[in-house]
């Protein structure tokens, strides 16, 4: 064995006694020192590095990726626009497959939907303006009704359009029964919309939640269909009959697809009126 | 050829009253699209054609609603009349005759369903349908009557440019 040879094993072996008394934990405090040192300069290389690379790559970046935000963007509006289309699908849907269920329900009326396209450009009147007309065999006078109960009456009628008089009209005047008490009863509308119950005999012991149902009487409407409920009731020992406020079955500010009862005709008794 | 503009916008006018502004409502009331129309066309100097809207907006409301036809006919007839002779009067200040002819067309008008539904045999309350109806309304052409105005502002001189008229 040569002098060079001895020296390099003489290097190994205290190299590898160093190595051996690090990993066997008996140069924890000299090893921390250095290896902390090392992190640390191995940090700032690595940031400088990092902040180099930024710098020479980020123009490039921040290009794509505005042209990525601007494309997900038009992406998540589409998606919106498709997200309401859908939900007003399944609005419709639902209102539908609730009027088909009613349709069924009152198999011997012949019913014709529409939808509520418009409403009275006069606030002093209730009607709404439906897309069925003379056209759809959509005649005057006939009950308008949803699955929650009745609606009105077609009041006018062109080709492709109807104008329908709501139960809330100022002018409209419904022959209803009530069903617990037994008793008949005027449906009048307001020009708030609100409908109240007038002609109610003294008599009758009406409560609040009664059913109140049409009567037929007067050949305007044909008979059982839902009006509302008896809110609260006026009844003076002084006034010859009582009167009630009623809450309405249809909710009228969210009319948009009705029922048109096509096999009702009107009886017109005017010329029986003395 | 351009005073045929009076058709589209007038059809569009009383299609969204009846669709879109009558559904835009404070307690009972809404505005009313044609008579903001009417009025602020007929308040333009140049505009020469404010009593053929007038009938055209007259026949449109009168057909699609159940207010006897007179009430509508003879209300707008009396605002674009109102307009006119404020036109000369009130020149410097457009928008303060805007809200002046509003102000008054509102009334009228309502003035005129009131007692017309009346003859007919509605039972209306004076006051409900002037606290829950009029005065509502008459707010809301009042907010409304701004855009309307400036929008046929601009209509009336696209339609008569200042060369054309000197």
């Amino acid at each position: 064995m040569n002098a060079r040879s001895l020296q390099t094993t003489i290097i190994f072996l205290v190299v590898g006694g160093i190595l051996a008394l690090a990993f066997g934990g008996f140069l924890g405090p000299v090893s921390r020192q250095f290896s902390s040192a090392l992190i640390a300069f191995q940090t700032w290389v690595s940031s400088q590095y990092l902040g180099l690379q930024d710098f020479a790559t980020a123009p490039r970046d921040i290009v794509s990726l505005r042209a990525r935000n601007s494309e997900l963007e038009a992406q998540v509006s589409q998606l919106q626009t498709q997200v309401i289309e859908l939900q007003q699908r399944v609005s419709q849907t639902e209102i539908l497959a609730a009027l088909v269920d009613f349709s069924r329900a009152n198999p011997e009326s012949a019913y014709k939907a529409a939808a509520v396209i418009g409403r009275d450009p006069s606030p002093f009147l209730h009607y709404i303006i439906i897309n069925r007309g003379s056209n759809d065999n959509i005649r005057r006078g006939m009950p308008v009704v949803t699955n929650q109960g009745l609606v009105g009456r077609v009041d006018a009628v062109i080709a492709d359009a109807a104008r329908v008089q709501l139960i809330t009209d100022p002018a409209s005047a419904v022959n209803v029964y009530l069903q617990n008490a037994e008793a008949d009863a005027v449906l009048l509308g307001s020009v708030t919309g609100d409908i109240s119950l007038d002609m109610i005999s003294q008599d009758a012991s009406v409560e609040a939640g009664d059913l109140i149902l049409t009567s037929g009487l007067g050949g305007g409407y044909p008979s059982d269909l839902i009006v509302g409920q008896v809110v609260t009731v006026r009844s003076l020992e002084f006034e010859l009959f009582q009167q009630a406020t009623v809450q309405p079955a249809v909710d009228f500010a969210r009319l948009e697809i009705v029922l048109v009862i096509t096999n009702f005709r009107p009886v017109d008794i005017t010329p029986l009126v003395p | 050829m351009r005073n045929l503009i009076a058709f589209p916008l007038l059809f569009l006018a009383v299609i969204l009253q009846s669709s879109v502004v009558s559904q835009v409502q404070l307690l009972a009331g809404y505005a009313d699209l044609p008579l903001l129309i009417l009025a602020a066309w007929a308040l333009h100097k140049r505009v020469d054609t404010a009593w053929h809207w007038a009938a055209l907006a007259c026949v449109l409301v009168a057909f699609v609603s159940g207010m006897p036809w007179f009430a509508p006919t003879a209300g707008y007839l009396a605002v674009v009349f109102f307009a006119r002779v404020l036109q000369r009067r009130v020149w410097q200040a457009p928008l303060l005759a805007m809200f002046s002819v509003v102000f008054a067309g509102v009334f009228f008008i309502h003035l005129l369903s009131f007692v017309s539904l009346q003859i007919s045999g509605v039972p209306l309350s004076f006051l409900d349908v002037m606290g829950l109806i009029t005065l509502p309304s008459l707010l809301l052409n009042m907010l409304f009557s701004i855009p309307v105005y400036a929008f046929m502002r601009d209509l009336a001189r696209w339609v008569y440019p200042a060369e054309e008229y000197e």
